[in-house]
């Protein structure tokens, strides 16, 4: 299992970051994923390729990975922190320069920080319906810690039990995962369709 | 080896004036860069199609057919043609006779074009964009090789006993290269008909158009036109000259800091480094061009862009005197070295008359061989 974070926090060291590892330690509890590590990408150290994928039209080095590292998961854990009651511009960009369909039938859980509590819903209103647009599978949990829950109680079992639905998701569905048609040619890291095919679907398409 | 450049077309203010050319000015000029071209050296001139401004080459037939007669060897051709929202019975006409004005010196590249609102202005819908390229296509393909044509199809009117004149040159199409930066789709097209495919890899880092090479070259083979070293590649290239390379950067970084595609984003520095431009000295021209071949094999033609992101008309035709003594002719060279002697050159109509030949000699002489069995056999 290839479990993935993506983590929009900004400051070193960020309590999104902080919410990041826990949640990503609890998953690796539930079901072992793949390598010592998991792997964590910091959208902090991305900023600047992000912004040069918009006006260039292709990825840096790093960034290409990332997007790479994201498309290739099993599994997700994306938190942000909220910014003007939603996920920050830079969580928001990073999903704009992957490709729309890398996330497809992937089960992601979504988590949010905020200075207080009265945001906890911009999951609900903001991280649901970006992820659903995706075509992601989220899982029902979803985890908001303010700042006073890191003192407060009920934060590790949200924690644990979003978590556990991430783990039952990933186990299931790379278990049912189809494997890739035999139809499909796989040449320079390209799929692809014979040209027959191809002319052959355009004129059984209708008019 | 073919050498040439492809013209966008842009009108594009001179950020270092604040001046904008006229179209009319931008259009002669572009007209006399296609004619500096032949007279430094190059072997081809390509130009851009666009239907909304800033741009001016909406009816490249027509500018080619000007150019053709005021030229005498430079082959003409496009940067791209709009397969998907022009007529393919349209583009057969128009260039076949473009070929006969032209005595042979055209080829054209395929291009879906990406400006979304150009599909409905032409009546098309730009989620077909690949459907329409592989049905046009295959339409256009039977128009310059069959006499009288019954076709029907999802996109356009169907033809019934339809004639597309005037008839390619001594029957011999105009070559097509297929110009695509990421559709894998049109590699396989290309690779397909065993026609050219043409990576314009002039905003891309170079890892992404030796994978998209590999897959045509591959495809090539295995539809069998040849060996996929064989195959016909371009590919684009962005330079500025100066003799001295501290005063081509100089010169030029207003330009790329309010180019129109990547003005405003990375550091020339950056881009330099990631993708195929050079600003710098004829050497550091030379060495970046060869270096293409690392990734993309031998290939068969190189064009260059020129004249854009606002550059006077002045500094581009000298930088066309720089590519056509200095550079050209030293790339000439180089790549020549170590090529294999089976590496084909680009197809010219020469060619491919001559090949025409040679397999219709080929037919006679298999025949008169079949018919000599039969005799044996009766």
């Amino acid at each position: 299992m290839k479990l993935v974070v993506v983590s929009a926090g900004l400051s070193v060291p960020s309590s999104t970051r902080l919410l990041a590892d826990r949640l990503a330690a609890a998953v690796d509890r539930k079901t072992p994923v793949d390598g010592e590590v998991v792997e964590v990408v910091e959208l902090r150290d991305l900023a600047v390729e992000i912004a040069h994928n918009f006006t260039n039209g292709f990825p840096g080095k790093a960034l290409a990975a990332a997007l790479d590292a994201v498309t290739r998961a099993d599994g997700l854990i994306v938190v942000t922190p909220v910014f003007s009651a939603s996920y920050s511009g830079l969580f928001k960009s990073f999903f704009d320069v992957l490709d729309k369909d890398a996330l497809a039938g992937k089960p992601v859980l979504i988590a949010a920080t905020g200075g207080t509590a009265r945001h906890s819903l911009v999951l609900e209103h903001a991280l649901r319906p970006l992820f659903a647009h995706l075509r992601a599978v989220t899982v029902p949990t979803g985890v908001y810690a303010a700042s006073e829950d890191w003192g407060a109680e009920g934060l590790p079992e949200r924690v644990d039990r979003a978590a556990g639905e991430l783990a039952a998701l990933m186990t299931g569905l790379s278990a049912g995962r189809e494997e890739k048609k035999p139809a499909h040619l796989e040449v320079a890291d390209f799929t692809v369709v014979p040209f027959a095919e191809q002319l052959a679907r355009v004129s059984s398409s209708g008019g | 080896m073919q050498f040439g450049i492809f013209s966008v077309g842009d009108v594009t203010p001179d950020p270092t004036t604040g001046r904008t050319p006229t179209e009319r000015e931008r259009i002669k000029a572009m007209v006399a860069i296609a004619q500096k071209a032949e007279e430094v050296g190059l072997d081809v001139f390509a130009t851009g199609e666009h239907h909304n401004p800033p741009f001016v080459p909406s009816s490249p037939t027509t500018m080619l057919g000007y150019i053709a007669a005021t030229t005498e060897k430079l082959v003409l051709s496009t940067s791209t043609t709009l397969i998907t929202t022009n007529d393919p019975v349209k583009i057969a006409e128009d260039f076949a006779m473009l070929q006969h004005l032209a005595d042979g010196r055209v080829d054209l590249m395929m291009g879906r074009g990406n400006t979304g609102p150009v599909y409905p202005w032409f009546g098309q819908d730009i989620r077909q964009g690949i459907n329409l390229a592989i049905e046009n296509y295959a339409l256009l393909h039977r128009l310059w090789r069959e006499d009288v044509v019954n076709w029907e199809g999802k996109f356009r009117t169907p033809l019934q006993g339809f004639t597309s004149t005037p008839r390619p040159m001594d029957d011999v199409p105009p070559f097509v290269w297929h110009g695509s930066i990421r559709s894998p789709e049109i590699a396989e097209q290309a690779a397909y008909y065993g026609d050219g495919f043409f990576h314009n890899n002039i905003f891309w880092p170079a890892e992404h158009t030796k994978r998209m090479i590999e897959l045509y070259r591959t495809r090539y083979a295995h539809y069998g036109h040849g060996t996929p070293e064989q195959a016909i590649v371009g590919l684009g290239g962005q330079v500025f000259m100066r003799k001295n390379s501290q005063d081509a950067v100089r010169e030029f970084r207003p330009y790329f800091d309010n180019a129109p595609v990547y003005g405003h984003g990375p550091s020339l520095e950056d881009f330099t480094d990631q993708t195929p431009l050079t600003v710098g000295s004829p050497q550091q021209v030379i060495e970046k061009t060869l270096s293409f071949r690392e990734y993309a094999g031998d290939y068969q033609r190189q064009l260059f862009l020129m004249d854009h992101a606002g550059l006077p008309l002045k500094t581009v035709l000298e930088q066309l005197d720089l590519l056509g003594e200095e550079v050209v002719p030293v790339l000439r060279e180089e790549f020549a070295k170590g090529r294999p002697a089976d590496v084909p050159d680009a197809p010219t109509h020469a060619s491919l008359l001559a090949a025409k030949e040679t397999a219709g000699e080929a037919r006679e002489t298999e025949k008169t061989g079949d018919t000599g069995e039969e005799e044996t056999a009766a």
